[in-house]
């Protein structure tokens, strides 16, 4: 006696897709990124990662690795030299100190870091928080990890700082982790010691989780950088999300690190050694190099940074678009307002008339409406090129 | 501020007082005054290109000349290192610690020019005691400059 079968109810292969990734919405930068590759003579200042090519001394280590024949699995957590490198560096430029042991866990660059702690943190439901503008990944990311993404809009004129009222304004009991990126892709914003306490107190009062991805923190212009993690009563409640990619020009190694209190380490560790095993051990023996002689490389590519700022806050001030000067990361946040164009009109007409890439401020939220972002990891000629031919597009 | 000005102009002699004082939140008239201060003050002896000669299809001969000399009780290795640095040759002339004293480097439009200033004027003069000559015979990086293109810009056009 066989049981009846119930016919097939799959149409098409999208409902195999799970309803949660169903729900992402396509990403804004990738539509643009097609248009900008099918045309050509463009300047993109969309470009959200360095243009130096990696310090060549830290290239070396990667080919002395595959020489050496370097070539297998590492420990789960990582090379322990390596995270041995990364607590001293912390220590030194964090002002926090971690144990190499149990407290480091070296990643696939910070979005692997990212996703890992969203998803050993999140059950399903809860909100995450974050400062908006913001890095594209942030609200796929929570979704992806079954949680809620709250977003908090930040303003121009407080300097893209996240105003301790708006984040209690945004509270519930449902909230559970706080994601701060400071210095800021893409508005340039960074938080001093004081205004981060500010936030501390308020995650101690409600017991949150801090997740702060610093990942811009050595290109920070003006003031030293503080992390969140160093502040008191913060080092058992953050998660610090680090990497090699923006200080040290190291993108494609694709390695990055967290740290936190060895319980959440290893949580994220569950996570990593089923889905990733560990980070390519080339990338590591790359990424010690950068940590143990790289300094220099990072501070002239820094100060290069800086010149580059300097040179397209005065153009875009002069052309009368207002923007605020970036106080770290390498984007340029100005605001379009002035125009009459939305930032996807005035993204998409420059592209066409003038050739010039920016990315319209509506792909890092809704907040960025009004505001393009623009890169200035580009060389000088072209940052050049590029501001008379949007003084030209604006008709100024 | 002036070794910020100096670092950019060693990168690029040609950018323009308008981008350097946009980068150095100064005013152009204020990069202008400065520029011919250090000029002035010879901080910066000159501006040139740097050519590529194989490209430029020159056949120029260049070679790196290890001297030893006489001190002389006054003066030691700086008159007869003027000396030799006042030939029209001589590109470079650096006083050196080590098995030698000066290095000079020079360059002639065949090897019979070099050659003939060795033997002939470098050699002869008083108070060198010994030469040795060294050809170059291909260049990969001059003053910083690599000869190889660096990989051609291969970054996404628009990334998060
Ligand atoms: C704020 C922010 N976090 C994380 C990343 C990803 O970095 P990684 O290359 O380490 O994965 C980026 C890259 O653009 C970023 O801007």
């Amino acid at each position: 006696m066989h049981l009846p079968i119930s016919p097939p109810t799959v149409n098409s292969p999208n409902d195999y897709v799970a309803e949660h990734v169903r729900s992402i919405p396509r990403s804004g930068i990738r539509d643009f990124f097609e248009i900008v590759q099918s045309m050509s003579g463009v300047i993109s200042l969309g470009i959200g990662e360095p243009d130096f090519v990696t310090p060549w001394h830290i290239r070396e280590a990667a080919i002395y690795a595959l020489e050496r024949g370097r070539t297998g699995y590492t420990s789960n957590l990582g090379l322990l030299r390596l995270r041995e490198a990364i607590t001293d560096y912390v220590a030194e430029h964090y002002s926090v100190r971690y144990t190499a042991a149990t407290e480091v866990l070296v990643t696939v660059g910070v979005s692997e870091a990212l996703d890992l702690a969203l998803r050993a943190v999140l059950n399903p439901g809860d909100e995450v928080l974050y400062h908006e503008p913001c890095y594209v990944s942030y609200s796929p990311s929570i979704a992806l990890a079954h949680g809620r993404a709250v977003a908090i809009g930040t303003r121009e004129e407080d300097e893209f700082k996240l105003r301790p009222a708006a984040l209690r304004a945004a509270l519930t009991p449902k909230s559970k982790v706080l994601l701060l990126n400071f210095p800021t892709n893409p508005t340039g914003g960074v938080m001093t010691a004081a205004e981060l306490e500010e936030i501390a107190a308020i995650c101690r009062e409600r017991n949150l989780l801090v997740i702060t991805d610093e990942i811009y923190s050595e290109l920070s212009y003006h003031e030293a950088h503080t992390s969140i993690a160093s502040l008191p009563g913060m080092r058992e409640r953050t998660i610090f999300l680090h990497g090699f990619s923006k200080a040290f020009a190291m993108t494609g190694f694709r390695i990055g690190y967290a740290c936190a209190p060895a319980v959440l380490i290893d949580a994220m560790m569950r996570i990593h050694q089923y889905g990733i095993l560990c980070a390519p051990i080339v990338s590591q023996e790359a990424a010690l190099e950068a940590l143990l002689r790289g300094r220099d490389d990072m501070q002239q590519m820094r100060e290069k940074y800086r010149l580059r700022r300097n040179f397209l806050v005065h153009k875009f001030r002069e052309m009368g678009l207002p923007c605020f000067e970036p106080r770290g990361a390498f984007y340029l946040f100005p605001s379009i307002k002035s125009t009459g164009k939305n930032s996807h009109d005035f993204a998409f007409g420059l592209l066409k008339q003038e050739q010039v890439a920016v990315v319209p401020g509506t792909a890092f939220g809704a907040s960025g409406e009004g505001h393009v972002r623009c890169s200035y990891a580009t060389a000088m000629e072209q940052l050049e090129i590029a501001v008379q031919r949007i003084a030209r597009f604006i008709g100024r | 501020m002036d070794e910020a000005l100096l670092s950019l102009l060693e990168e690029n002699a040609l950018a323009k007082p308008e981008t350097l004082a946009a980068q150095l939140q100064t005013t152009p008239e204020e990069i202008k005054r400065r520029i011919k201060q250090l000029e002035e003050d010879r901080v910066i002896l000159a501006y040139k290109a740097i050519v590529d000669d194989e490209r430029a299809k020159r056949t120029q001969v260049k070679a790196v000349i290890e001297v030893r000399v006489t001190p002389e009780r006054e003066g030691g290795f700086d008159r007869l290192a003027h000396r030799i640095a006042q030939y029209s040759e001589v590109q470079s002339c650096f006083l050196m610690s080590g098995g030698f004293d000066l290095l000079v480097f020079i360059e002639g439009k065949t090897l019979q020019d070099v050659a003939g200033f060795v033997s002939e004027r470098l050699s002869t003069l008083p108070g060198v005691l010994s030469t040795a000559t060294h050809f170059n015979l291909k260049t990969y990086k001059q003053q910083g400059v690599l000869r190889q293109k660096a990989a051609a810009e291969e970054r996404l056009a628009v990334s998060p």
